[in-house]
């Protein structure tokens, strides 16, 4: 998947603007961003039910057009965040009727496969509205698999599901990824999209930030080292300041945070000043910064951009 | 890629199996027909069999018949659509490769053909009836003229035009209910003129029968060609107009 420049206006609103990312074949990628920032949109749009204002764009390998709506809906799938299925008709039912509007051969083979998938062999027979929300989910998700898609756009497969749903829902995707199958992952789980996707976009109208996890943790902040001490330091400045490559310093509930320019570089020197002024070390380690650190710093950095 | 009567074939047999599940499409299927017998026949047996009376008695009851091909598939096409909003089952639809000109044929079809199949069989049990119950001046009098004609004629063409009102109103609407009034109010006006016909306002002969029709006919191709260019994609799944080009 290729997206260049693409924008989407409705009126005067900006829905997203000028967004530019690839996509390779087999990845997980993540789409990431607060309420209202274009997400779902954008995933309308490469899913051809939106037509974009500008810009261009190649879903599995087909030019985005109008024209070619209906050919790159035959070779993805979506799932919108509500699974959306038909509460009177049986779960087989359900997915028979969307194995006709792709004219997929083998339905019953086909219908088999997608339930053994999520695990619904026995609930084939069940009407939908007797199903759990998270049953639902997994039926939404065998629709999605029928007609083996190239891509498929997941928004926010796991809202709403308990703890064990969730985790067999990502163990789907992770099986999926395996196969072969790129997934567009729409969440707003950043643990989510940092267990499961090869790269994250963050959009907040544009696209604010894209690539790997560790990346964009590497990007937005500067590496540093935590130091958890049984008792403060009579006098940190004299200590740390004695450490080479240490930039600054700062106290912190739990301990003390040290800017520096190579953690296993400075660890031992500092463990050694940290003994040497008689401080008992309860640990000692570079800093983790979460996709949800990643993640807040940017929207608050867009938040005071956009404060007068 | 082209029209596939497969696609055609999945909506309309999963709206089947939808409508056998449904309280309400089957209470108005099964009141329907129960309403358009009863009146009509009552009105037809108890019936004076002399004079001007007869013609204005058949045709009263025949118009009670034509009712039904207006009513019934406005009422159910107007939820085609917007129902499957409300449920939120349209966007997944809409993200297979389905068509427009599929998905409305279907949604068409999904109501012209149970109406179809009511009108014809209240219309043959009406006729049984009266041949077995009401006065042989009565009977004769339905066979006599176009009444027969214009009820074979009228009724699918009648359901068309309200298939396609039931469904434009359905696209553009949000609320079901008010969109199952206004689709009533809108497939009415065809009816005026075969209420003048059956009430002998207007002197039918068959040529003229067939002229109305055809009049009619090429209203409800209009009125699909219409439709189809009114379906958007983009307005159906955000609410707002799109370009052109989501439309397919």
């Amino acid at each position: 998947m290729v997206v260049e420049h693409l924008s989407k206006h409705f009126g005067e609103r900006i829905a997203f603007d000028d967004v530019s990312f690839e996509v390779g074949v087999g990845e997980v990628f993540g789409f990431l961003g607060p309420n209202g920032a274009g997400k779902t949109t954008t995933v309308r749009t490469l899913g051809t039910l939106i037509a974009p204002s500008s810009g261009s764009a190649i879903v599995a390998g087909i030019p985005l057009s109008p024209k070619n709506g209906p050919a790159i809906r035959s070779r993805i799938s979506m799932m919108p965040e509500s699974p959306g299925l038909y509460l009177r008709l049986s779960v087989r039912e359900n997915l028979e009727c969307f194995a006709g509007l792709y004219r997929l051969d083998d339905v019953r083979g086909r219908i088999g496969r997608a339930l053994g998938a999520v695990s619904l062999e026995d609930r084939a027979r069940d009407l939908c509205g007797s199903l759990s929300k998270g049953l639902r989910q997994r039926v939404g998700l065998a629709r999605a698999l029928l007609n083996d898609p190239a891509v498929l756009f997941l928004d926010e497969p796991t809202s709403g599901l308990d703890p064990v749903a969730t985790r067999e829902v990502h163990e789907l995707i992770a099986s999926l990824r395996e196969r072969g199958v790129t997934i567009f992952l729409t969440t707003h789980r950043l643990e989510e999209a940092e267990r499961l996707c090869d790269r994250v976009a963050i959009l907040n109208t544009t696209l604010r930030l894209i690539g790997r996890p560790d990346e964009l943790r590497v990007q937005l902040f500067r590496r540093s080292v935590d130091v958890r001490l049984r008792a403060p330091l009579d006098d940190p400045e004299t200590v740390f300041g004695a450490v080479a490559d240490v930039e600054r310093w700062e106290q912190t509930p739990s301990g003390y945070t040290l800017a520096v320019s190579d953690p296993d570089l400075v660890a031992p020197a500092l463990a050694r000043a940290l003994v040497a002024a008689d401080a008992d070390i309860l640990s000692l380690a570079e800093s983790h910064h979460s996709l949800e650190d990643v993640y807040l710093e940017l929207v608050d950095e867009d938040v005071e951009a956009k404060s007068p | 890629m082209s029209f596939s009567w497969t696609r055609v074939g999945a909506i309309l047999h999963k709206e089947l199996r939808d409508y056998r599940r449904n309280r309400f499409v089957i209470a108005t299927m099964a009141a329907t027909p129960v309403l358009f017998i009863a009146l009509p026949t009552i009105q037809l047996i108890a019936a004076s069999t002399t004079g001007k009376a007869v013609n204005l008695r058949v045709g009263l009851s025949l118009l009670y018949m034509l009712v039904i091909p207006v009513i019934m598939p406005s009422v159910i096409s107007a939820y085609s659509v917007a129902g499957e909003r409300e449920q939120g089952t349209l966007e997944p639809v809409l993200t297979t490769p389905i068509r427009r000109e599929e998905f409305l044929i279907a949604k068409a079809l999904a109501a012209f053909v149970p109406t179809l199949v009511v009108a014809y069989a209240v219309f043959g049990i009406f006729l049984a009836i009266a041949a077995l119950f009401a006065h042989p001046v009565i009977v004769s009098a339905i066979y006599a003229g176009t009444h027969v004609l214009v009820q074979l004629l009228f009724t699918p063409l009648l359901a068309g035009w309200a298939v396609w009102v039931g469904i434009a109103v359905s696209t553009r609407t949000t609320d079901v209910r008010a969109g199952q009034q206004l689709s009533v109010l809108g497939s009415a006006p065809p009816l005026v003129v075969i209420a003048l016909m059956s009430l002998n306002v207007i002197t039918v002969s068959t040529a003229l029968a067939i002229v109305l029709a055809a009049a009619l006919l090429a209203f409800d191709l209009l009125a699909w060609r219409a439709v189809a260019a009114m379906f958007d994609r983009e307005r159906l799944v955000t609410g707002n107009r799109g370009r052109s080009t989501a439309g397919r």
